[in-house]
């Protein structure tokens, strides 16, 4: 059997336990003694706390404690924080409230936690829960962004006024505006991006277990980043120092994004542990995760674009509202400003870019990063207002893309990315043709002739992914830095430890980080093991999210394999009594080039540990670190075409095709790859036709808080997807790689709309594109 | 969910007599409604009654045009028999579309309509198939056991034991699902019976499944689709939630019961 390095469709090493269900999460974990919490939450989308009675609850069999924020302030439990600092266009800092992980004063959604019951039981916790008695003031409640910024609307939070956190822009302003008043021709779009809820199979879940006798915590929890989470709970939650703090993130059933925020429940579960003496364990429940994971998106923009008379973009105007929700959660404020408004110029050379972009509080669950993070707000955006632009110039859509496509690189935008490779005639051509763009006439014809009304939608998207490098965002205002480390631990038989700062919650790590090592060293992939999302283990990490595990955190890897090399080259030469600059690693053997001598690599690894004939001076053992901190972000972009077909009676749509071609760099297993991308389009067309979160807009009750009322995209919604890939390298790694886990999501819902609206005749259909709305455009056409 | 006591009746007879000494006893007859509503707190009987093994309840027979269905029978049951396709196909194709193979698996007749969700398939099919509902007590006729929302003629204790039906001339089910729930957002059993044509409407009307008596009349002077065209749907009939305003509802209640007719064999 060949070695299953990089470009090869290797099995995922990690099914076999998932696939029998003998996965580990973090429910799964059970500890001597350990007990269960529920919280008690908020009815109310805003109220004031009068009074809190816990008697009859602290009464009830079964409990050991029932714990308020009081008593959490009491004990320095720190607010939680948001991780990531803009300032407004006035030079003031963003207006945080106060966010407490019980909370004292106020609550300011439904779903805000107020009191934790721990009890012998989850059913006894539940019940005493309910029994505990909060009297509350009901406030007037505000849930939609432009609603919140009225004059007398509910004032959410002390510290913003009007409900206001910051007011940023980006770009040349008077540069715009003239490139707006001699423009030949002005698009304008306005547009909302709609409010999603993540809905990770694995709901959220905590495990906290206080040493007493170390005066140390451990913490098991669904996390994207147990390094970072570790980090903050430390550095500004005043849990514990970080050496007395471990975190473990273990199997972790999906988190798109809403697994990288530290939540108050993990807070709670582990100053609960100490405050009662127990360890204390919470798994959320399906209705706690539509209320209280962070959801995703929720902006309103305008978008005006100016061309000049040979339909080149002369300038772009945003203006963007996003709704935060109730709190700031750990990266709200950077995912819809610098992962956003920087990718406003999308793959066109667009001379002046300038964005405005407000956010606001709402008495609704907090908003962050989903996957693709403000990228996706600004691929819609920005691929609806070119196919609206084409239709009213006149000109195909895809020539209209091309004609302002940029074609050097690298390629500084007006808004601070600086784009360093790519090939995006390659990736609409590569499209055209495998939806035969063409053959589209003919298509709707026969379409119409059935009754039906076929559409065809383009979407170009580029994506700022690999989130690093660390000085970049830090000047940008971020609280850590964004490289990734990894540690390469040979054995003395030969086998391999790979411990990542990465975390795998379904990309599949185990299997592409081995295939790194495998296509470098010539070893089976079974002799190599992918460790990751354990602080006691893993020397540091800033986790995954932004599709940044293979561009930065196996590129550490590729780091670490460098100094394992080196030291393993030295070793041989030594063995073999040969010159080091000829020794080649090749198939599992370390080799004299040019001659017949060579040993095995795990004679090399033994000779290491045993020590008894190392060149003079040399270290024993072998096993290396390396922190990789790239010197840019990568840019993955591509070309989507969706092709509708909507029933005109009841407005029901069925993607009748759709085509990816995705440009990612290298790719290290396509299978993979294409999985993820699968997965991708799934969420995307899920945003596009069907998820749409909606709250009560007096109540601020969340109406979409069920599957009952929350459409996720199932298998019978979705086609056959036809994907491909072209390949520019990312200079920016020595992989060469992009990234791939956001890209599905970013680029497939303006295809789907701009297909839609071609159908139907009407510009003016919001997401999710249910058939109700669907129908109500055709019939307003 | 809140502990429950669990009970598997063997007679109709068990199955009151144990609902009626508990605290707060609720029949289980499948469970894919109440169990969820357990499970999310908003129901806790202290003890539940499993129907789903009880003789009486069981079985589907035919007999000429008759065809009786007993109320344990599973969607599932109803789906893939064959003697009702051969007399009513429209029926089990009705109860091939409810829910998921699981709902279908564990689900029953008799727990759908005794429950009378708004949005429920089997309502539609049972007032235009004129169809009875038989009890412990005695039979009903499925137009005066459908009372509103989640409220049908049981009284207490009463127990659906099966429903029977004559199988028309021809019928056809349409259903437009809920995009989330995959419940009827609008579903029409058209039938041609041998007292003219029926039209149940299942998930549109604000009180529940009705008959579309204008559509009856108007499909009673010809059976065909363009006998519809001129019927109007009365949008302030309509139910209206965030899946469905009145209009598109009554949109596709026309829509709907012009492809039944289409459809009906």
């Amino acid at each position: 059997m060949g070695v299953e390095g990089i470009g090869a469709r290797a099995a995922r090493k990690e099914d076999r336990r998932f696939i029998t269900g003998q996965g580990r999460y973090t429910d799964d974990m059970v500890v001597a003694g350990m007990k269960h919490a529920a919280f008690v939450r908020s009815p109310h989308a805003h109220a004031r706390i009068k009074g809190i009675d816990k008697s009859a609850a602290e009464s009830m069999p079964g409990v050991l404690g029932v714990l308020d924020g009081k008593q959490l302030t009491e004990d320095g439990i720190g607010n939680i924080i948001c991780g990531w600092m803009i300032h407004s266009t006035d030079g003031s800092p963003m207006n945080m409230g106060v966010w407490r992980p019980l909370a004292e004063d106020k609550v300011r959604y439904v779903g805000d936690a107020v009191v934790v019951v721990v009890a012998e039981t989850r059913a006894l916790a539940q019940e005493a829960a309910e029994a505990v008695q909060v009297d509350y003031e009901e406030l007037p409640a505000v849930t939609d962004a432009v609603s919140a910024i009225e004059p007398g609307a509910p004032q959410i939070h002390e510290a913003a006024e009007k409900n206001l956190i910051f007011d940023w822009e980006i770009g040349e302003s008077l540069a715009v505006e003239e490139a707006i008043s001699d423009a030949a021709n002005i698009v304008e779009l306005e547009v909302s991006n709609n409010r999603l809820i993540p809905n990770a199979m694995e709901p959220r879940a905590a495990l906290g277990l206080y040493d007493s006798a170390e005066e140390h915590y451990t913490c098991w929890t669904t996390s994207q980043n147990p390094h970072l989470a570790r980090l903050v709970m430390s550095a500004f939650y005043n849990v514990a120092p970080e050496n007395k703090l471990r975190v473990i993130a273990p199997d972790v059933g999906g988190g798109f994004g809403s697994k990288i925020y530290i939540y108050p429940e993990e807070i709670v579960c582990l100053w609960a542990s100490k405050r009662t003496g127990v360890p204390v364990k919470w798994t959320a429940d399906r209705s706690e995760s539509f209320l209280t994971d962070a959801h995703g998106r929720d902006h309103v923009s305008t978008i005006k674009i100016a061309f000049d008379a040979n339909n080149r973009m002369t300038g772009i105007k945003v203006d963007t509202l996003a709704n935060l929700g109730a709190y700031m959660s750990l990266f709200s404020s950077v995912t819809p400003t610098y992962l956003y408004a920087t990718l406003l110029s999308g793959q066109y050379n667009v001379p002046n870019v300038h964005a405005n972009v407000r956010t606001v509080y709402t008495n609704t669950a907090p908003v962050d990063a989903y996957r693709g993070a403000g990228r996706p707000e600004a691929c819609y955006l920005v691929e609806r207002a070119m196919e609206t632009a084409a239709r009213q110039l006149g000109v195909d859509p895809a020539e209209l893309r091309r004609i302002n496509f940029v074609k050097e690189f690298p390629h500084q935008t007006p808004v601070i990315m600086n784009y360093d490779t790519g090939d995006f005639e390659a990736s609409l051509d590569a499209a055209m043709q495998a939806s035969d763009y063409a053959g589209f006439p003919d298509r709707k014809a026969e379409a119409q002739a059935r009754g039906k009304l076929r559409g065809i939608g383009l979407s170009c998207y580029i994506e700022a992914c690999g989130i690093a490098p660390s000085q970049a965002v830090g000047s940008l205002g971020a609280g850590v830095g964004l490289w990734e480390s990894a540690e390469v631990r040979v054995n003395a038989v030969g086998t391999i430890e790979v411990l990542t700062g990465s975390h795998s919650h379904g990309q599949g790590h185990e299997t592409t980080f081995a295939q790194v090592v495998a296509d470098r060293l010539g070893i089976g992939l079974d002799t190599i093991s992918v460790v990751h999302g354990d602080t006691d283990k893993v020397q540091m990490g800033m986790g995954t999210y932004g599709s940044r595990s293979g561009a930065v955190g196996m590129s550490a890897v590729a780091k670490a394999l460098d100094k394992v090399e080196s030291k393993a080259r030295k070793v041989a030469a030594h063995l073999m009594e040969a010159d080091e600059a000829d020794i080649v690693i090749d198939e599992g053997h370390l080799k004299v080039a040019g001659t017949n001598k060579g040993i095995p690599w795990s004679q090399m690894a033994l000779a290491c540990y045993t020590a008894h004939d190392l060149p003079e001076g040399m270290e024993p053992g072998l096993k290396e670190t390396a922190f990789f901190d790239p010197a840019n972000f990568t840019f993955p972009s591509g070309c989507y075409v969706c092709e509708v077909e909507v029933d005109p009676d009841t407005g029901k749509t069925d993607i009748i095709q759709f085509v990816a071609a995705d440009d990612f760099g290298n790719i290290i297993n396509p299978m993979i790859v294409e999985g993820q991308v699968h997965g991708g389009l799934a969420q995307g067309i899920g945003q596009a036709l069907l998820e749409g979160c909606a709250y009560d807009p007096e109540t601020g009750q969340l109406l979409t808080a069920s599957y009952m009322d929350y459409t996720m995209p199932r298998a019978d919604d979705l086609p056959n997807f036809e994907v491909s890939t072209t390949v520019t390298e990312c200079p920016s790694n020595p992989l060469g790689v992009k990234g791939c886990g956001e890209a599905g999501a970013i680029g497939s819902p303006p295809a789907v709309i701009n297909a839609i609206t071609d159908a139907i005749g009407n510009n003016d259909l919001s997401m999710p594109a249910t058939s109700q709305n669907v129908w109500k455009a055709l019939n307003e056409a | 969910m809140y502990s429950t006591k669990y009970h598997r009746a063997s007679s109709v007879a068990e199955a009151t007599s144990l609902v009626s000494a508990a605290e707060d006893g609720k029949f289980l007859a499948g469970g894919q409604t109440l169990i969820s509503t357990m499970k999310q707190r908003l129901a806790a009987p202290s003890d539940v009654v499993d129907l789903r093994h009880v003789d009486d309840l069981q079985g589907i027979s035919v007999s000429g045009e008759t065809v009786r269905i007993g109320a344990a029978t599973t969607h599932a049951q109803i789906a893939e028999s064959e003697d009702v396709r051969n007399v009513c196909a429209a029926f089990a194709d009705l109860a091939s579309l409810i829910g998921d193979p699981h709902v279908r698996h564990m689900g029953t007749i008799g727990g759908s309509v005794a429950n009378n969700d708004p949005a429920a398939d089997y309502p539609a099919a049972l007032v235009a198939l004129e169809a009875t509902v038989h009890t412990n007590n005695r039979d009903i006729a499925a137009g005066d056991f459908f009372v509103g929302l989640f409220e049908t003629a049981l009284e207490e204790d009463e127990i659906i034991v099966a429903v029977s039906f004559a199988a028309p001339k021809k019928a056809a089910y349409q259903k437009f699902p809920n995009p989330a729930s995959r419940y009827a957002l609008v579903g029409v059993f058209v039938a041609d019976g041998s007292a003219g044509a029926r039209v149940g409407v299942t998930g549109a009307g604000s009180d529940g499944v009705f008959r579309a008596s204008d559509m009856e009349t108007a499909l009673d002077g010809e059976f065909a689709a363009g006998s519809l065209d001129g019927v109007e749907v009365d949008t302030g009939l309509m139910m209206s939630d965030l899946h469905g305003a009145p209009d598109y509802r009554a949109n596709l209640v026309k829509v709907l019961a012009k492809r039944a007719v289409v459809a009906a064999v």
